[in-house]
């Protein structure tokens, strides 16, 4: 007889379908106290697309990444993952699921007692036990050569500045080359040229590994660059969702108000 | 009246709230730590970290009460004419009582605190939803190492306070009369059994896991920044001191039933 756990992999298995999207949100609501953050937002990804998440401060973007990853449980909505719903599984099966995901915090997130190498090497210590200790250095290496790092890789993370720390937990990301990639805010709080090294890096890292990737930002010039598609969301809702050509051609209020003050 | 009541309702109910998620919490932990893969890396560190590092304070500690105790027996004991008893009531305090219960608080101030303001400090800057979002149980990486350590390190800090405890007692008597080591012994431990030394000892497990249990619950919900890293640790000290006394109270009340 098959335990609980056993009987929701095989469903979740089951509903794994390789033509699905690569993240599809349906009618996902959250709402933290009285406070509505999300109220039946839909959107999808396919891999190889990058899609913009725009929106005011506190419209709840960050926490529909978080919902994405499971960080968060949603009141009521699906959230799939290559077709399989991540809603109500258990950690150690969501585990499963992340491990093909990638995650850049707002700040980064670096572990603080850390180096920057063994911040990278983290993941992969974890994971991928099968490969030896220099083995993992050499991935650590190639990693943060990809993010323009490889010469920081015994610095602490209170060492190097905030424009480092994103490239570091963007490699941490990918230390588990996944094929999906979510991103909190990649360029705020960084000067203009951090910025558009963070856009061109991310532009790179999208063409070379082929990832389903959501940008949320309130970074318009950021969200053109590197998304094929724009979504505008307000008050827990998409607003308009197409190309930065179909979102400036727009008649919506909300919309036109944004672009402006952009 | 009825706001008072009110008051009154949704204090017990924040209570029972609170204690709800202790316990999911230490369901998910004790889930976490009996399955593959074990983070015995981070367990010897935290073996340490708990352990040896706690070593000195626990000892001064134990060896204050001795001290203390010694002197306040003394007192006592000359003034009912039972001061042939002085070495067997410092022997019995130090080891059923005041050890057990100094090494609970002491730990629970040290390790608490720094439990506390460690994994709260991780949950603010979201290193915990880092590890969580890199596929790593949090549960099994942080909470269960830690709480695991306290387990096991508080049975033996205990006998390092019993041992500092007994032995500075007996330095006090010694100073105000003639009384060799060996005189101390046999006098305090004639008709002592294991059942005077173990559960008593074997009781801060017990303790143990209050303090990492209530520390990592404390610090892995903070939320609000520097304010909540620093009443996570206050809370941490205030409510793993204040369980580690009510447990004690129905401990000693369950060895005198199975251990007479």
């Amino acid at each position: 007889m098959d335990t609980i756990d056993q009987v929701a992999v095989k469903r979740g298995e089951a509903e794994k379908d390789s033509s699905a999207p690569a993240i599809a949100v349906e009618d996902l609501h959250k709402s933290f106290g009285s406070q509505k953050v999300l109220n039946g937002i839909s959107l999808a990804v396919s891999r190889g697309e990058t899609l913009a998440v725009l929106g005011r401060s506190g419209t709840g973007k960050s926490v529909l990444l978080r919902l994405i990853i499971g960080l968060e449980k949603p009141d009521s909505g699906s959230v799939r993952i290559h077709g399989q719903d991540i809603v109500g599984l258990a950690l150690d099966q969501l585990g499963e699921i992340r491990m093909k995901m990638g995650f850049l915090f707002q700040h980064a997130a670096l572990y603080d007692s850390l180096t920057v190498e063994q911040n990278v090497a983290f993941p992969l210590q974890h994971h991928k036990k099968e490969m030896s200790k220099s083995e993992h250095g050499d991935r650590v290496k190639q990693l943060l050569t990809e993010v323009g790092m490889e010469g920081d890789l015994e610095k602490m993370p209170s060492d190097i500045s905030g424009g480092m720390q994103k490239r570091v937990g963007l490699a941490r990301a990918l230390a588990l080359e996944p094929d999906i990639l979510l991103l909190d805010e990649p360029t705020a709080g960084l000067d203009p040229i951090s910025a558009a090294e963070i856009n061109d890096l991310v532009l790179k890292l999208q063409e070379e590994h082929h990832m389903a990737s959501i940008v949320v930002t309130h970074d318009l010039h950021s969200a053109k660059t590197i998304a094929g598609r724009l979504a505008l969301i307000n008050e827990g809702n998409v607003v308009i969702e197409g190309s930065f050509e179909e979102l400036q051609n727009s008649d919506i209020e909300f919309v036109r108000e944004f672009l402006k003050h952009s | 009246m009825f706001p008072m009541v009110s008051s009154a309702l949704g204090l017990i109910n924040k209570f029972l709230e609170w204690f709800g998620d202790l316990g999911i919490f230490f369901w998910q932990v004790v889930r976490a730590a009996v399955t593959p893969p074990f983070a015995f890396r981070e367990l010897f560190r935290q073996l340490d970290e708990v352990g040896s590092m706690s070593l000195p304070l626990v000892a001064l500690a134990g060896a204050a009460t001795g001290i203390v105790l010694s002197l306040e027996a003394r007192y006592s004991l000359t003034r009912f004419g039972a001061k042939s008893l002085l070495p067997a009531a410092i022997v019995f305090s130090v080891i059923h009582e005041t050890g057990p219960i100094i090494t609970g608080l002491v730990v629970s101030g040290r390790v608490g605190a720094g439990i506390g303001a460690e994994l709260a400090s991780m949950k603010v800057t979201e290193q915990i939803d880092a590890i969580e979002a890199s596929a790593v149980n949090p549960y099994r990486l942080l909470a269960a190492p830690r709480i695991l350590a306290c387990i096991l390190m508080l049975p033996l800090l205990t006998l390092a306070a019993d041992l500092c405890g007994l032995l500075m007692g007996w330095v006090t008597q010694a100073l105000v009369e003639p009384l060799s080591l060996r005189q101390f012994i046999d006098s305090g431990f004639k008709g002592a059994d294991f059942n005077d030394f173990l559960p008593p000892t074997f009781k801060t497990m017990v303790f143990g896991l209050i303090i990492g249990l209530i520390a990592c619950f404390q610090g892995m919900r903070t939320r609000g920044g520097a304010a909540g890293v620093g009443r996570a640790a206050t809370s941490s000290v205030v409510l793993s001191s204040l369980f580690v006394i009510l447990a004690d109270v129905v401990l000693v009340k369950l060895i005198l039933i199975f251990f007479p």
